[in-house]
């Protein structure tokens, strides 16, 4: 098998999936579509106000939020690229023998360190 | 023609599977309120059709023909957007489970896999990714809702899907360890031969099992982790403000996306379309079909304890919410990792 042909076979495994896309993306978009037809439409000013338990809306809603949110973004990006060093490692194992296997484990001794460090500056307390 | 063959085949496979999503999502919403009732000793629907089984047709006809309002404060494009963006990922990560045997079937000189849709190599990394993605839909309606309790409960619910993602992220590890394979085909195969050969009993995978059901079950976010939609405080979160189709596709993702981790769950642990006996009892073709129904009834299992949760636990506080995820669920499955991975490598 020379290159060409293999690199299209290996792409033909992607080919159901881009078709599943299509297929999903055409399913949303063609519900949204006839169902904008069948429904009435009948605006009206107090119908289309914000909801707030019956009383007029006082304010604009996109006020600003704890920055608690901020930072559980922040630490979830560290630790999900962290996670992502873990993978090929695991993929590997048999194969990287007791190398591999030390280096992995002062990785994750790493990680924690990084970990507790967070936990004791506070920034997992919710309060 | 060859490639005609293939696209035809795999055209065929995904209306069938997207088919089969949608009809199990509207079985779901009727078996919800159904498992809940009894579990509550109520009767639950019963005025639409015998037993109110028809509850869920009746319900999808309301929303179908129901006004779309879209609130005068509100950004008309990410408003309608969001939907969307939230029901896409859920259905496209149906694409790489494989539903049963992975056997090859030769058809006009092209080979087709009839169980399995695709099998690439990165299968579950392509879950997360996009089930990652399903959690901006949340964010960008609640943000375009203009609404104080959307806006809260966007950010809720992405603060603890990013959270809980985390913690799945990790419970996997162990199995990925065990197959040395991201594809789900792979995990699935390795696991042949009874239930002593599962992930979770012959891998020892009890932690991760554990974690990862539990951070599922958050990430979905189903009772007892629905913060973001706290029908007491937020009255519908980030769906405050919306109706009609577009709330239908919000709660359609939700089910779909409990209908994706249970599959993934069953690929994982309970060893996918296998029996839990060696080989099959039945014979021949009838044998394939004995693994898809051994995968469906995991599925359903998964589906059942959703709502066995649901009826017995009471909904935890936001604090607790991160609290449990971040101290409890993150230092467990990093555990699971070192342990399997010392375990591993001393037993080969």
């Amino acid at each position: 098998m020379n290159g060409a042909s293999h690199l299209l076979s290996y792409l033909a495994n992607y080919f159901p999936v881009l078709v599943f896309i299509g297929v999903a993306f055409a399913f949303g978009a063609g519900t949204l579509v006839i169902s904008h037809f069948l429904q009435p439409k009948l605006p009206d000013p107090e119908k289309l106000s914000a909801y707030e338990c019956g009383s007029e809306p006082f304010s604009d809603a996109r006020m600003p939020f704890p920055v608690r949110y901020y930072i559980i973004a922040m630490l979830f990006v560290i630790f999900d690229i962290e996670i992502l060093f873990l993978y090929p490692w695991a993929i590997a194992f048999d194969k990287i023998g007791v190398i591999g296997m030390v280096e992995m484990l002062i990785f994750i001794a790493l990680f924690v360190v990084g970990y507790v460090y967070a936990w004791k500056k506070g920034a997992l307390e919710w309060d | 023609m060859d490639m005609l063959v293939f696209a035809g085949a795999s055209v065929a496979k995904i209306a069938v599977v997207m088919v089969t999503v949608l009809i199990t999502v509207a079985i779901l919403t009727l078996a919800e309120r159904k498992v809940l009732s009894w579990m509550q000793d109520r009767m639950g629907p019963m005025e639409v059709g015998p037993y109110g089984i028809l509850q869920p047709i009746a319900d999808g006809i309301k929303l179908f023909f129901k006004e779309d309002i879209i609130p005068a404060g509100a950004n008309w494009v990410l408003f309608s957007l969001a939907p969307i963006i939230s029901l896409i990922p859920a259905f496209i990560g149906f694409a790489v489970v494989p539903y049963g045997p992975n056997i090859e079937y030769e058809l006009y000189g092209v080979t087709i896999k009839p169980f399995i849709i695709s099998d690439i190599n990165i299968g579950i990394l392509y879950v997360l990714a996009f089930a990652s993605i399903g959690a901006y839909g949340v964010i960008l309606g609640g943000w375009a809702s203009n609404n104080k309790y959307s806006l809260l409960g966007g950010l809720r619910a992405a603060a603890q899907v990013i959270s809980y993602e985390l913690n799945v992220g990790l419970a996997i590890i162990g199995v990925l360890i065990l197959a040395g394979s991201l594809s789900l085909v792979t995990i699935a195969e390795k696991q042949a031969g009874g239930f002593w050969h599962w992930n979770l009993i012959g891998g020892l995978q009890i932690i991760g099992f554990v974690v990862y059901v539990i951070s599922s079950v958050a990430e979905t976010n189903r009772l007892p982790f629905d913060l973001p939609e706290a029908d007491s405080e937020l009255v519908a979160g980030w769906m405050t403000e919306y109706s009609g189709m577009r709330f239908a596709f919000f709660f359609m993702a939700e089910y779909a996306n409990m209908i994706l981790v249970s599959c993934i769950a069953s690929v994982l642990f309970l060893g996918g379309y296998h029996a839990p006996y060696p080989g099959t009892l039945l014979p021949g073709i009838l044998g394939y079909f004995e693994g898809v129904a051994w995968f469906t009834v995991k599925v359903y299992f998964f589906l059942f304890l959703f709502f066995w949760i649901r009826a017995t636990l009471p909904r935890l506080r936001y604090d607790q919410l991160m609290r449990f995820g971040w101290k409890v669920m993150l230092p467990l499955a990093l555990a699971n990792i070192v342990i399997t991975a010392i375990v591993v490598y001393v037993l080969r």
